[in-house]
């Protein structure tokens, strides 16, 4: 083990950095799909059926046990899917423009994959006591580089529409990046609170998400243990209805509407290329959780005045840096799990709204309220530091 | 590592600047300008300022030029051979030539080159926020005044005729 980590720390730094990085996609790519398949199941839970739950290899129906349940999930249905993607042709229509057809899924999958580097997934504590975040890359502008490299994820949808060249498409992408930029108004002012609160005066100044979880943390009856979710509960409503429609899911999905634009930005494409779409949505869908989650719902700590340090004692893993950076990291995605969850429950409860409801909702309602609520946090905030 | 960055990026930036310029088709110039930001963004984060990089990608890349892509798939321009008026093209042309060698002269002769910060970090969020409110505080409020009257001037251009407003 040892020898292991120190054939690790003596590996080229480009190296390690390119390890990590394809790990955290590899990791990335599958839950994206197996996304798909939750989305599956709990739509037809949703609707009193059983959904995918047949296929399966002969020999691993062989398997006792594992093998039934792992049918009854439709593990297999997902893997079909997958193979589907990859081995059925790929026609690129004769009307399109082809360069910017095949480039627009690439760059959906860019900053889908990219913005998962400045997001902390877990924490460990050091042999000094020190938490130390489980991060790709430590920087400072953290959340910035969050929405500045996800906000270039409308030239996918521009891009995929345009170059189709027919009618549909084209709607949808134009109506996906008028939406993308009016909802990332109101994403980015709902936000600013919590980070004026993070910020206390005589503080170098910091937009990371790890330090957003430090404020999350405190010890039993400290404001500080509080999650933002309850101390800023309108911000949070704001930035969730906003990641709605950043990632084009239901009720926001204007981009696809397949009832009126057959299927919106991505009618023309097939097979893998369609695929990358999907997974890109999916992958958004996870980062957008995940931030929320770091922001609003305390990030890896159990319990709202329970910080992973302390529970982490009361489990007596104190010492062990690797398992408590395990169980960090379980804390964490299950949390996303569950915004999954509240997204595909959503999608399945609630009607679409009209292309000029969410214009609508989005200038005259939602950033009125995320500039009110910036104001107001804004006096809240210097009232309770001056009074300190 | 940092020169093959460097080289990387200065090309970028410089190799689809000069694209937004030559190419013909529109939607190509607006990708160019998107690619050119992205270099710049790049040589940002190569001098420690990562906030400026991440800016630049937020509002130019991320929010201006989509604009712009969108502006041009709305009017749907075809690439029908416009003739721009020669003359006006000359002069524009001078104009930025010369604009060009000025401050590759001035670069060259009058620059002042700061020392690489051998500390390795660049300024913090907290530098920024000194300077914009001590130091540059009236050429912020000025330039706020003036994008929202550019703001307003939208407003009432865009509201001119009193239509019937659609009702939710």
């Amino acid at each position: 083990m040892n020898a292991l980590y120190q054939y690790w720390l003596n590996l080229p730094l480009v190296l390690q950095m390119v390890i990590k990085g394809l790990a955290v996609i590899g990791f990335m790519f599958p839950i994206g799909g197996a996304c798909s398949l939750i989305e599956r199941k709990v739509s037809a839970w949703m609707q009193g059926r059983h959904g995918p739950n047949r296929a399966i290899p002969f020999w691993i129906a062989w398997v006792p046990i594992i093998g039934p349940l792992l049918q009854r999930l439709g593990v297999f249905h997902l893997m079909a899917d997958g193979g589907k993607m990859f081995f059925k042709e790929d026609p690129i229509p004769g009307h399109v423009n082809k360069f910017y057809f095949v480039l627009a899924p690439i760059v959906a999958m860019i900053p889908a994959l990219t913005t998962v580097s400045v997001v902390p997934f877990g924490a460990y504590v050091d042999t000094a006591g020190q938490l130390v975040p489980l991060i790709l890359a430590d920087v400072d502008v953290g959340l910035l580089a969050v929405f500045a490299v996800s906000s270039l994820g409308v030239y996918a949808l521009i891009l995929a529409g345009w170059a189709s060249n027919s009618k549909y498409p084209f709607l949808g992408g134009v109506r996906a990046s008028a939406q993308l930029i009016s909802y990332e108004l109101s994403m980015t002012l709902s936000i600013l609170p919590v980070f004026l609160w993070v910020n206390a005066p005589g503080g170098s100044g910091t937009l990371s998400l790890f330090a957003v979880v430090q404020a999350q943390s405190g010890p039993w009856h400290a404001w500080s243990g509080l999650w933002f979710i309850f101390t800023m509960p309108v911000a949070a409503l704001i930035f969730l209805v906003s990641l709605f429609a950043e990632t084009n899911r239901l009720p926001f999905d204007m981009a696809e509407g397949e009832a009126d634009l057959v299927g919106g930005f991505h009618t023309e494409y097939g097979s893998l290329k369609w695929g990358l779409f999907f997974v890109a949505e999916y992958s958004h869908m996870l980062i957008g959780s995940g931030v929320f989650v770091l922001l609003f719902l305390g990030g890896w700590n159990p319990l709202p005045w329970l910080p992973l340090a302390t529970f982490a004692d009361w489990l007596g893993l104190a010492g062990n840096s690797l398992v408590v950076g395990a169980l960090s990291m379980v804390i964490f995605l299950s949390k996303v799990l569950f915004f999954v969850f509240l997204f595909m429950w959503v999608r399945w409860t609630v009607p679409r709204f009209r292309y000029d409801q969410v214009m609508k909702l989005g200038w005259q309602k939602l950033l009125p309220l995320a500039i009110g609520n910036l104001i107001f946090y804004a006096l809240v905030i210097a009232w309770v530091q001056v009074k300190n | 590592m940092a020169n093959f960055l460097f080289y990387f990026f200065a090309l970028l930036a410089l190799v689809s600047a000069g694209l937004v310029v030559v190419s013909k088709n529109p939607v190509n110039a607006a990708l160019g300008l998107l690619l050119s930001l992205v270099g710049v963004a790049g040589l940002f984060v190569l001098l420690n300022a990562a906030l400026l990089a991440f800016v630049l990608l937020l509002v130019y890349a991320g929010a201006v030029v989509a604009l712009f892509l969108f502006i041009i798939m709305l009017l749907d321009t075809r690439l029908e051979p416009s003739k721009p008026s020669p003359r006006l093209t000359l002069i524009a042309a001078t104009l930025g030539g010369a604009l060009l060698v000025v401050g590759v002269l001035s670069l060259n002769q009058r620059a002042i080159l700061l020392a690489g910060g051998a500390s390795g970090t660049g300024p913090t969020l907290k530098h920024y926020a000194e300077q914009l409110f001590t130091t540059y505080l009236l050429p912020v409020q000025l330039v706020g005044f003036l994008l929202l009257i550019a703001m307003l001037g939208v407003i009432v251009l865009s509201k001119k005729s009193d239509q019937a407003e659609e009702t939710l």
